[in-house]
């Protein structure tokens, strides 16, 4: 299909183990003295942080004293870091220049109306145990359902088998805060990471789903992100809490869409408990103007299985972080992605995988197809704790440029630091095979449609992995509609 | 149906063929034999159009068109066939639906109605039959995972769906056992009528002993240096390539310099 163009096999290097993500740093943060202040912009900070000022006044009096410290935390943490340059490691091939250069509202408190009817909704749903209908940022209980119930578990369950509670973020802090307490932004480090900062330091809607101890659900739970377009590009910062307790199952799909400018800025915290079975998706279809910067924190603990698939389509600057810490033995954890990029779309996947225990699974397969002047980044890092013996990881990222002017940077690392364990990875930048192209032209296809047959069957592997039937219908028909002569491809599949 | 005139290509400059003359008429079965490397499959190649290859002289007329002149899909439309060597793997790509989308664009090309589901199925479990197709074949993705020989049965099986008037296999006799060959084989005999031609591109005469051809050209360096019955296939067997070979290199040396500078130099240097 492809041609290898970077490395393959597994590639060690010395580094400091990171230290073991845990609770929230204290409220008093160090000087980073380490980071020049040119990698840095703090002048595209400066609106937030005034818009900060304002958005405290607006919460209710009586919150919980470690959300309030959690936020002030986050800011502080927000105006040191800045929006980070080029200069960053983590950010060299991602410019944030455009992004800095726009300036965003909130949505108005309460939600914005005229309010996007049904009518609008109906290209995004599916039929689903629950749906969270979020506009701008903030919950929409009249598009909603399931919400602020408890999901009755599949027949057949055991009796007296628990529900799922799934509700808006907003209600779920207000009503019973000290529930949330022990999960919501613990697992979720800001230290280093400027947006998901500034993510908690606006936190306060979003979707929470608690799955019980033994919870099956199998429905997917659907939240829908719509953004509008405004009299001003308008700022959201979606916050999701995902707790799979232990031997519950659940499926949750994110979709994210959109019209016109806009930024969101969220975070999914996605908590897997003993043996709980936890299948995530994310599709990413923002309008093409809009700025997406996202960041999955997954939690693993012993025995658990974690699959999530994230696929990117929209937006204008895209910056995708998957981070997954598995932190027990015997867990399995499949991250898998798909990116599609022309014209000037930006789209960054940064991926981190930290196996903290023995006899961990860790599997990734990301594959992008970009046209025009897209450009692409596929940072992964597998990081192998001392001790975490019998890891298995492996990670891939494809690459299929489908014009000369594409590109697509793929940095695929490992940093391991136990010796009995079994991690490759690999990388390849490549451009459809002739031979296949001329295969399928000597038997009439003609040659627009062999090159769409060939691209269809490039992204085959990651559509056939994704398990929510709509979900991989949707993205097939995104597939058949950009691809030149789709409905050749449709029929032929 | 196929006229191949002073037939010259050549690959990133390196000139193959060089001077091919060439006469099929329909309902005639040739076999092209030759050593590795004699050009064989450049020839092949050539007639279904792969942009690779460069025609640097001479003329190919299919049914009196000019064949050169068409893209490998409008060859194809027109109803040649080439069964590849090596062929390829499609990921996702549904072997029935894609041959649908294949005999559909045929038939469109052709002034016909499209098939719809339920008369494609009919023909399709017609034609699967002739190269004793598994079904499960049919509903996997285009020879992903294909064994070797079910590749190469796969291609029969194309060619019986979409009914070609020149069908070009290329050594799809090479890497079968003698059980598959055999399949093949019957696939092939069971296509054979008086509209339809064959070119059969093979190193070995193994294949003619299952398909028995109307003429048997060798190929060397290039050039068709003997033409004859399928006896001559049997002699190729007895004797090996190596007599033909040297004839060959006689035929390069002995000739005017300004026909075939390239050829001299290459056959001087073999």
């Amino acid at each position: 299909m492809s041609t290898p163009a970077a490395s393959a096999g597994p590639a060690v290097r010395a580094v400091q183990p990171a230290p073991a993500p845990a609770a929230q740093p204290p409220a008093a943060m160090p000087a980073t003295a380490a980071m020049p202040a040119r990698d840095r912009d703090l002048a595209a900070a400066a609106p937030y942080l005034a818009d900060w000022e304002a958005f405290r006044r607006e919460l209710p009096p009586d919150e919980p004293a470690a959300l309030v410290a959690l936020r002030r935390a986050a800011i502080e943490r927000f105006a040191v870091l800045g929006f980070p340059t080029t200069r960053q490691e983590e950010w060299r091939f991602t410019s944030l220049a455009p992004l800095a250069r726009e300036v965003f509202q909130r949505a108005p408190s309460p939600a914005p109306s005229p309010r996007p009817g049904p009518a609008y909704l109906a290209p995004w749903i599916f039929e689903a145990a629950a749906r969270l209908v979020f506009v701008d940022g903030r919950f929409a209980p009249e598009l909603s359902t399931g919400d602020g119930t408890v999901l009755a578990p599949d027949a057949p369950a055991s009796p007296g088998a628990p529900g799922i509670l799934v509700a808006s973020l907003a209600d779920a802090l207000a009503r019973e805060p000290r529930r949330l307490e022990s999960h919501l932004g613990r697992h979720t480090p800001f230290q280093d990471r400027p947006f998901v900062a500034l993510n908690t330091a606006f936190l306060r809607d979003g979707a929470v789903v608690l799955a019980p101890r033994g919870a099956v659900v199998e429905r997917p739970i659907h939240l829908l992100y719509l953004s509008t377009a405004g009299a001003a590009p308008m700022v959201s910062y979606p916050r999701n809490l995902i707790v799979a307790g232990e031997g519950s199952q659940l499926t949750v799909v994110e979709t994210y869409v959109g019209e016109g400018v806009y930024f969101s800025c969220g975070v999914t915290e996605l908590i897997a408990g003993a043996g709980a079975v936890v299948d995530h998706y994310k599709v990413q279809r923002e309008s093409r103007e809009a700025y997406h910067l996202a960041t999955l924190q997954v939690h693993g603990e012993r025995d658990s299985a974690i699959s999530s698939h994230s696929v990117s389509l929209g937006g204008s600057l895209v910056r995708n972080d998957v981070n997954a810490l598995l932190d027990g033995e015997g867990i399995s954890c499949i991250l898998n992605g798909l990116y599609l990029a022309e014209d000037r779309q930006v789209v960054d996947n940064h991926m981190r995988v930290e196996h903290a225990k023995p006899h961990c699974a860790s599997h990734e397969l990301y594959k992008g197809i970009l046209d025009g002047k897209a450009r692409s980044v596929f940072n992964g890092l597998i990081h192998v704790h001392p001790g975490a013996q019998k890891t298995d990881a492996k990670q891939s990222n494809r690459n299929l440029l489908l014009s000369a002017d594409a590109i697509a940077n793929s940095n695929p690392r490992l940093e391991i630091f136990a010796d009995d364990v079994k991690c490759t990875h690999g990388s390849t930048v490549g451009q459809l095979d002739d031979d296949a192209v001329f295969y399928l032209r000597s038997r009439g296809i003609g040659e627009a449609a062999a090159r769409s047959l060939l691209t269809y069957a490039f992204a085959s592997d990651v559509l056939a992995r994704i398990k929510v039937e709509p979900v991989r219908r949707d993205l097939e028909e995104f597939l058949f509609a950009r691809l030149p002569q789709g409905d050749v491809v449709r029929q032929a599949v | 149906m196929l006229q191949i005139k002073n037939l010259h290509a050549a690959v990133e400059g390196k000139e193959i063929l060089r001077g091919i003359d060439l006469d099929v008429k329909a309902g005639e079965v040739h076999a092209i034999m030759g050593p590795n490397g004699s050009g064989k499959s450049t020839l092949a190649r050539v007639l279904a159009g792969q942009e690779s290859y460069e025609v640097t002289a001479g003329e190919v007329l299919f049914q009196g068109k000019d064949l050169l002149d068409m893209d490998p899909e409008e060859r194809a439309r027109e109803g040649v066939f080439m069964a590849f060597q090596y062929p390829v793997e499609i990921p996702g790509v549904s072997n029935t639906y894609f041959l649908k989308a294949a005999l559909n664009a045929l038939r469109k090309h052709r002034g016909l109605p499209e098939l719809d589901a339920v008369d494609f199925l009919k023909l399709v479990r017609r034609k699967m039959q002739l190269v004793q197709m598994d079904e499960s074949l049919l509903n996997r993705p285009v020879n992903e995972g294909f064994s070797g020989g079910e590749k190469k049965r796969n291609e029969i099986f194309h060619m019986a769906v979409l009914e070609p008037r020149l069908a070009v296999l290329d050594e799809t006799d090479s890497g079968l056992d003698i059980d598959a060959l055999r399949i093949v084989a019957a696939g092939v005999n069971g296509l054979r009528q008086d509209d339809r031609a064959f070119l059969l591109i093979t190193h070995y005469q193994r294949l003619l002993n299952y398909i028995v051809p109307d003429h048997v050209h060798v190929l060397v360096d290039g050039r068709i240096v003997r033409s004859g019955g399928k006896e001559l296939a049997l002699e190729l067997e007895e004797k090996g390539y190596a007599w033909l070979e040297d004839l060959a290199r006689q035929l390069a040396t002995t000739e005017q310099p300004a026909a075939a500078p390239l050829a001299t130099t290459a056959a001087t240097g073999a």
